[in-house]
């Protein structure tokens, strides 16, 4: 049973046809990287999976199990499908420790101290441990996406979605937050990332697809995608970025 | 005949117990109606946002009845219409209390919340929405979020007109002299006529309004200033 199962989803925007009939299958630790020009559908494509965004048509499968059953408790689901943005979010008002300790301490009911624990040990993870007391503000924009990593990473969650997580940061801070999500990916974690670090791509995906117009129209492993791209547009794609 | 000031009158003896205890009702009339008016301003706002239809209906119609009619015609309305609005339960229980300060509380609560709710929506409009998406997305339900990443933001940032609004109550307060809430207004109105020294005790009422607001006023920004400094996306 793959992890992931999207059955030929649609969605639209009002008038908009955002996502036209995607159908795509994840396995258990595998790493999707998804890329393609603006507006073709990649971050509504991974947002559909946590239910940030409704789908008109079609099916999602959690390992096996439609997310839009009725049975299926939505917040329940978003404990197991974190996600990362681009902005990184962070809770401007809480310490850095507080803003991964909040959803384990609020949803899962979890003791504050052994939330601190487990928030401290994925801090140190992530390489800021050191900066617990700090303030988001007081911190760079790579910390401050790891921190992000972190608190998506405190519920335990069996999926990670990543939504351009490096393209709000200054190019000397790309690496930092690279180098926490290829330690994931090797830790073998199920991962969908929206993400233009083709480099990443290479090292780390198991497949990446190329989305255009709200369709994939083109999917192969890293190394055969990067030098033997069949379709024009993703040739083109490919020229403009690398 | 001249008019010869006699602060000492007014400043010693009963007349200053008098103010004194006006005082001490003013600040308590305030307090606990601000306190109330929080609470209820809080809750007509998350209403308002819920998205639920009845609740936002509910939310904009209390809104904006008690906002658009005058503050004396509702403390009036609460003091001699509570017998045919308020359950007989409460009525009896009012009755036992001091009636007159209980339905002061209520209208000033009810009247403050009304304008605080305004002020709370726009504070939350002011949150990016992405700040609820991120919580959201963490698994906290709509309340949670509210509770632990939307509201405390937008309380810092509306600091300042709540301040207003807090002020505006605390002088409001005075109008409950009207329903015989012996506050700091009356007491300076009882004092004038037995005395016949209505300057003194009015201008002596004065100081201590504008000294207790400022004193409220800048403690409370000095306060926020501190958690203002984090607040940044």
């Amino acid at each position: 049973m793959a992890m992931i199962e999207f059955h030929d989803v649609h969605k639209w925007y009002g008038e908009f046809h955002v996502l036209k009939g995607i159908t795509q299958k994840v396995e258990k630790g595998e790493v999707l990287v998804i890329c393609g020009p603006s507006g073709s559908g990649k971050s509504s494509f991974i947002r559909c999976l946590n239910r940030l965004e409704p789908i008109q048509k079609g099916q999602i499968l959690l390992e096996g199990k439609s997310i839009h059953d009725k049975s299926v408790d939505v917040n329940e689901l978003r404990t197991e499908v974190g996600i990362v943005f681009q902005q990184f979010n962070l809770y401007p008002h809480l310490s850095v420790l507080h803003n991964v300790t909040l959803a384990p301490t609020k949803v899962r009911k979890m003791q504050k101290a052994k939330a601190e624990s487990i928030a401290m040990e994925l801090l140190e993870r992530v390489g800021i441990h050191d900066q617990a007391r700090k303030y988001p503000v007081e911190l760079s924009g790579g910390q401050q996406q790891r921190v992000a990593i972190a608190r998506a990473l405190a519920m335990q969650p069996k999926v990670m979605l990543f939504d351009e997580p490096t393209s709000a940061l200054d190019p000397e801070m790309i690496n930092e937050v690279l180098n926490a999500m290829k330690d994931l990916a090797r830790a073998g974690m199920t991962m969908l990332c929206v993400t233009h670090e083709m480099g990443f791509a290479r090292e780390v995906a198991d497949r990446v697809i190329f989305m255009d117009g709200g369709k994939v129209i083109e999917e192969a492993p890293p190394d055969v995608f990067f030098s033997n791209p069949r379709h024009e547009r993703t040739q083109a794609f490919l020229r403009e970025i690398l | 005949m001249q008019y010869t000031f006699d602060w000492k009158l007014v400043l010693s003896g009963e007349y200053l117990r008098w103010i004194i205890d006006g005082v001490v009702v003013t600040c308590q009339l305030s307090a606990i109606s601000l306190v109330l008016a929080m609470a209820i301003g809080t809750l007509i706002a998350v209403m308002r946002l819920s998205g639920v239809r009845p609740l936002v209906w509910f939310s904009a119609g209390f809104t904006e009845f008690f906002r658009n009619t005058p503050l004396l015609v509702q403390i009036f309305f609460w003091y001699f219409g509570s017998d045919a609005v308020l359950p007989a339960v409460v009525n009896q229980w009012l009755y036992k209390q001091n009636f007159e300060f209980a339905a002061g509380v209520i209208a000033l609560s009810v009247y403050t919340a009304a304008f605080i709710a305004e002020e709370i929506r726009s504070g939350i409009f002011s949150i990016p929405r992405t700040q609820l998406e991120a919580s959201r997305a963490c698994g906290l339900t709509f309340l949670q979020a509210m509770r632990y990443v939307i509201l405390p933001q937008a309380f810092r940032i509306i600091v300042p007109p709540l301040i207003s609004q807090a002020l505006n109550l605390f002088k409001n307060s005075s109008l409950c002299m009207t329903i015989g809430v012996m506050e700091l207004t009356y007491m300076a109105r009882q004092i004038e006529s037995y005395t016949f020294h209505g300057f003194e005790a009015f201008t002596v009422s004065t100081l201590i309004y504008l000294t207790i607001s400022l004193a409220v006023s800048f403690s409370i920004t000095q306060y926020n200033r501190h958690f203002l400094r984090t607040i940044r996306y």
